[in-house]
């Protein structure tokens, strides 16, 4: 994965030099430069400086990390400039402090004259007025203008609850209207792509959409139609907008225009709970937000994180969370009987019959193949309990097309993890054959397959049968499951605890965002158990005592905490 | 007594003249390139030495030449801003988008007399070492397009552009590009991104000024059509004389266009400030005086983004008398002299030199409707208050002056003006806004007639009685 400095810009410091402003009458010394949505060092704006005054400064237009567009004029901010005498020297006043010219309408010295604080660089000894009447009374203007044509459909809308306009109406604006005139009706429920609907009446035409997939991702699609008020958002002329970053316009969208189709109508937002996690589709991680409500995930948005996906995240990724709830998981703990059928079982009993069978078995008869979308810890574990019972081990590699953005070729989220832990050498997947082909032959008789389908990746089904004991530990019924001698209902990450570490040796925690179904249990609790059951030591009983137990055998994860993990990562080198 | 004084125009109405370079040669033309391409390297009298296109830059800048595309920005200092460090290339731009309503003179350069726009452009290019310019043409202009691109060939076949002009070792190309009928393409750095092939939408400033970060982020210069002929007659005759036409501050000489209510509406090259908005609009040698039996009732002095003047209306001026003192001086609008800055002090401006006459059959209301339709329209939409505020006060006139007028409707124009000048992207802001406050100001009384009797008639056909104001 190359990555493009628009899409991930390299994070810059400020500069060390400062510059002394007041903000709301208050000195703040500010850094001189400040890097701009590229990275690059740029005078340190009005914006910048208020937020560093821990002063906000509401905008529409203004993001971090899209170039500057300075239309949406909500964040004037009146400001003041020491004045110059005709020597160019500081005219001051009669207690010695620098007179300030406040900023006036050139063509009326009347009248307070407002910056865009997102544009606008501060200089020394500038006084900026955040929060001043003549501030309010513009941000209160630019509310009313936007206001006046807005269709108000608030209660169909979907970003009722995190709108920013609905926010600033009520931080900013005012509660009635005096437009008495007709509104400006445009295009409602427009397709723009197969995953996003467009209502062009509730659109601020901030621009953050078109420049987003211009600029960064260079598909230069969304553009303007019309003039005037009349203006309409729109993908040009016989095109769709269709890349797979396109999703990500509708987070950008500080309104309820650009629509999720998968999202759309499915869930107040207000209702939803919100869980830190980890996209798990491919080898990136993106760090996401998890919305679930009664134990049901509705969306995914990306969660800002610099070192690994800024602001953003893939549409593939997104969308993909919907198999956590299917109605055909595995959810009961199964052993199969001498008759052949496989019954509902308890943990205690499937656990205690692995045991008992692994602690027969020979050195070199056990195979144990682990996924790369287990957690780190879990592959830790797998790994004990493989050196404990001489099994060979295996992960599966899962590779695809990557892009020059975000999505990794390595569809894996945690083949670092199986790396660092030692489920797998050099190279994954090596071990494959060799096991595949003793399960033929019958060197191999007893094999642990978590999260991953033999018969996908490779075995014949037939060898399978042959087995002396399959255990199966999966979320969804497969090839394997189904031809298992005792069957473990697991956790999808969104259900539990744990880290992965990303192809670029990020370590990042994750939390659980919803109850797993039925029986299942996250795989780290129950393969504890049967570490102690084979003889492990009693061991730690949580995820945090858990890490740290592996963070003291896995030399690249030493001294790691799980604590200071925060919800952002740690780089190691893997 | 009062008169045109030719000098941009000085040949295009004469009889025979016609816009082919034959004509033109014949007439002296592209003998002051000649000579600017041949100006020795000058001693100044502290020993510095001036390179033949800096001392076109001085003389532009000490001939006093105000742009006359809108702004009246001082053309010398415009160029002695570009950015002649960055390494990169240096661009021209004439501005002939020609939009605001009311004006209609840039055109006749083109279409009478296009070389010494020609000529003015290159003399220009050379002093600023611009090798590529271009001349944005307004859409609805094709015969001037045709006009400006035969110039073009033609001075091109000459050896006066392309490489090595004249054998100096400069070269030059100037292309036409043609707009496709926004108003908005005259705004410089709107103008600029329809070049560069975008939608017309203006750049903040700052950054994006565009004597640093112009065309293709390439230091640029942008002047209008009359500005780049005046540069032509000033290198022509001199800065010295040059100056000495118009008055101090203001010197020259402009074409002013006259429409609306005079006999004789049309355009009038004078001597800027040397006739006053009196003359222009009554005397025999301009407009020739109102229709019979009319009065005079306002007049729009710089274009239709321009304030508003009341007859009759009186304003305090700051001259300097006779003994060299500034003095405040009460003068009457007929003896404003017309010319940039006595315009600016009486609270609107010369803009693009476009006078707008109305006479008193004119509808206030309805006249105003009819401006802000037209910036209601060509707003690009780009910043917010702007965008909305075009539109919501030419709804609200509009209703005005369809009989649904309300008595609150004064403050509410005011009020939704106030909240678009100085808050906008561009000065369109200002345009859109500026005649809406000056209409309402100065004919207050009209508006609240207007509100009273259609809130009472609305009354009457209800039954109820109208609300207190
Ligand atoms: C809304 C708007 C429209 C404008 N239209 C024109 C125009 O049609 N022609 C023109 O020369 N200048 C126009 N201008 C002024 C230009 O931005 C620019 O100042 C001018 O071309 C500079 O030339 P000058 O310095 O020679 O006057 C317009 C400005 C604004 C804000
Ligand atoms: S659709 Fe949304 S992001 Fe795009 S311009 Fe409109 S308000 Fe801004
Ligand atoms: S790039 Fe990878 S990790 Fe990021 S959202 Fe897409 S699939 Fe998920
Ligand atoms: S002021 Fe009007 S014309 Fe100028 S950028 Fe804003 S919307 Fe466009
Ligand atoms: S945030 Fe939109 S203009 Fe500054």
């Amino acid at each position: 994965m190359s990555t493009p400095t628009p899409f991930l810009p390299p994070q810059t410091a400020p500069s060390a030099e400062t510059i002394r402003v007041k903000v709301d009458g208050r000195d703040i010394d500010v850094p001189k430069m400040m890097p701009d949505w590229q990275g690059k060092l740029q005078p340190t704006t009005m914006l910048q400086a208020c937020q560093l005054a821990g002063v906000e400064v509401p905008h529409y237009c203004y993001h971090s990390k899209l170039p500057v567009a300075g239309n949406c004029r909500m964040c004037l901010v009146e400001f003041g400039t020491p004045m110059m005498g005709p020597d160019r020297k500081p005219v001051l006043n009669e207690d010695g402090t620098p007179k300030i010219a406040r900023s006036v309408l050139p063509y009326e010295p009347g009248t307070p004259r407002g910056a865009i604080a997102c544009a606008t660089p501060i200089s020394p000894g500038m006084e900026l007025y955040p929060s001043s009447a003549a501030t309010r009374q513009m941000r209160e203007a630019v509310l009313e203008s936007l206001l006046i044509n807005h269709p108000l459909d608030c209660p169909i809308c979907d970003q009722a609850g995190e709108c920013k306009l609905q926010e600033y109406s009520v931080q900013h604006g005012q509660a009635t209207t005096r437009f008495v005139e007709t509104k400006v009706h445009k295009p409602k429920v427009v397709d723009l792509g197969p995953r996003i609907v467009l209502d062009d009446e509730r659109c601020v035409l901030c621009t953050r959409c078109i420049r987003f997939t211009r600029d960064l991702v260079g598909d230069d699609k969304l553009g303007i139609v019309n003039r005037g008020s009349y203006n309409t958002i729109a993908a040009f002329p016989g095109t769709r907008f269709e890349n797979n970053y396109t999703l990500n316009t509708v987070d950008l969208c500080p309104v309820g225009a650009l629509t999720s189709k998968d999202f759309r109508f499915q869930m107040r937002v207000w209702f939803l709970k919100e869980t830190p996690s980890i996209c798990a589709t491919c080898a990136t991680g993106c760090n996401v937000t998890v919305g679930s409500r009664e134990e049901v995930i509705h969306r995914l948005t990306p969660r800002e994180n610099d070192a690994v996906n800024g602001h953003w995240m893939c549409d593939h990724g997104r969308l993909n969370y919907r198999w956590v709830g299917r109605s055909d998981r595995l959810a009961e703990v199964q052993v199969r009987l001498s008759s052949g059928d496989l019954q509902r079982s308890s943990w205690t009993v499937a656990l205690d019959r692995v045991a008992q069978h692994l602690r027969k078995a020979t050195a070199g008869s056990v195979a144990i193949i682990a996924s790369a979308r287990l957690t780190t810890e879990e592959l830790f574990l797998l790994r004990q309990i493989g050196v404990r019972v001489g099994a060979i081990m295996d992960s599966v590699p899962r590779r695809g097309e990557g892009d020059a953005y975000l999505v990794h070729a390595d569809k894996n989220p945690n083949m670092n993890g199986a790396r660092a832990t030692g489920v797998v050498g050099a190279e994954p997947g090596s071990q494959l054959p060799r096991i595949i082909e003793g399960i033929r032959t019958g060197a191999i008789r007893t094999v642990l397959a978590f999260g991953e389908d033999l018969v996908k990746a490779g075995c014949p089904a037939e060898s399978l049968g042959r087995l002396e004991m399959l255990v199966a530990g999966d979320i969804l019924p497969n090839a394997t499951t189904a031809r298992a001698h005792v069957v473990l209902p697991g956790c999808a990450h969104l259900e539990k605890r744990g880290t992965f570490i990303n192809a670029k040796g990020r370590v990042q925690r994750f939390r659980k965002a919803v109850e797993a179904p039925g029986d299942a249990r996250p795989e780290w609790e129950y393969l504890l158990d049967l570490h102690r059951a084979l003889g492990g030591p009693s061991g730690p009983d949580n995820i945090e005592g858990l890490f740290h137990w592996m963070a003291r055998e896995v030399p690249v994860l030493a001294g790691l905490e799980w604590s200071r993990l925060g919800d952002t990562g740690v780089t190691v080198t893997i | 007594m009062p008169q045109e004084y030719r000098l941009i125009l000085k040949n295009a109405d004469l009889p025979g003249y016609t816009p082919d370079i034959d004509c033109y040669l014949r007439h002296g033309g592209y003998e002051t390139l000649r000579k600017c391409l041949a100006l020795p390297v000058r001693e100044l009298p502290d020993g510095k030495k001036q390179t033949a296109q800096e001392q076109i830059r001085d003389e532009v800048l000490k001939s006093g030449l105000r742009g006359r595309g809108g702004a009246g920005f001082s053309a010398g200092l415009k160029w002695s801003f570009v950015d002649r460090k960055s390494g990169k290339p240096i661009y021209l731009i004439c501005n002939a988008d020609e939009s605001e309503p009311g004006t209609f003179k840039d055109r006749q350069i083109i279409h009478k007399d296009p070389h010494q726009l020609v000529e003015g452009m290159i003399i220009a290019c050379f002093a600023n070492d611009v090798h590529l310019a271009y001349i944005y043409i307004r859409g609805e202009m094709p015969e001037g397009a045709r006009l400006l691109n035969k110039a073009l060939r033609a001075a091109r076949e000459q050896g006066f552009l392309g490489k090595n002009i004249l054998g100096t070792g400069f070269d030059l190309e100037i292309h036409v590009h043609r707009g496709a009928g926004a108003y908005i393409c005259g705004e410089e750095t709107g103008l600029i991104e329809s070049l560069e092939g975008k939608r017309p939408y203006p750049r903040i400033k700052p950054p994006y000024f565009p004597a640093v970060l112009g065309l293709y982020l390439c230091p640029t210069i942008v002047n209008n059509v009359e500005t780049l002929a005046a540069v032509r007659h000033i290198m022509a005759m001199g800065a010295m004389e040059y100056s000495k036409l118009g008055t101090p501050n203001n010197t020259g000489t402009r074409i002013v266009s006259l429409s609306g209510h005079v006999k004789r509406p049309g355009y009038f090259e004078i001597e800027v400030g040397k006739v006053t908005l009196g003359e222009l609009i009554f005397h025999e040698n301009f407009g020739g005086g109102l229709r019979d039996g009319r009065r005079l009732k306002a007049v729009i002095p710089g274009g239709s983004s321009a304030k508003i003047f009341k007859a009759g209306e009186k304003f305090k001026l700051k001259r300097k008398g006779p003994d060299g003192q500034m003095a405040t001086v009460e003068v009457d609008l007929l003896d404003l002299p017309y010319d940039f800055d006595s315009l600016q002090q009486a609270g609107s401006m010369s803009g693009s030199g476009a006078i707008i006459v109305m006479d008193d059959s004119t509808d206030i209301v309805g006249a105003l409707a009819n401006i802000s339709e037209f910036y209601a329209h060509e707003s690009c939409g780009q910043c917010t208050p702007c965008r909305e505020g075009a539109l919501w006060m030419s709804k609200a006139l509009h209703r005005m002056a369809h009989g649904r007028a309300r008595r609150a409707d004064p403050d509410y124009l005011l009020s939704i003006a106030q909240n678009i000048q100085g808050r906008t992207i561009c000065a369109f802001g200002e345009a859109a806004s500026w005649p809406v406050l000056s209409f309402v100001r100065k004919f207050r009384e009209e508006f609240d007639a207007r509100g009273a009797a259609d809130e009472s008639k609305a009354a009457t056909a209800t039954g109820r009685t109208p609300a207190a104001k």
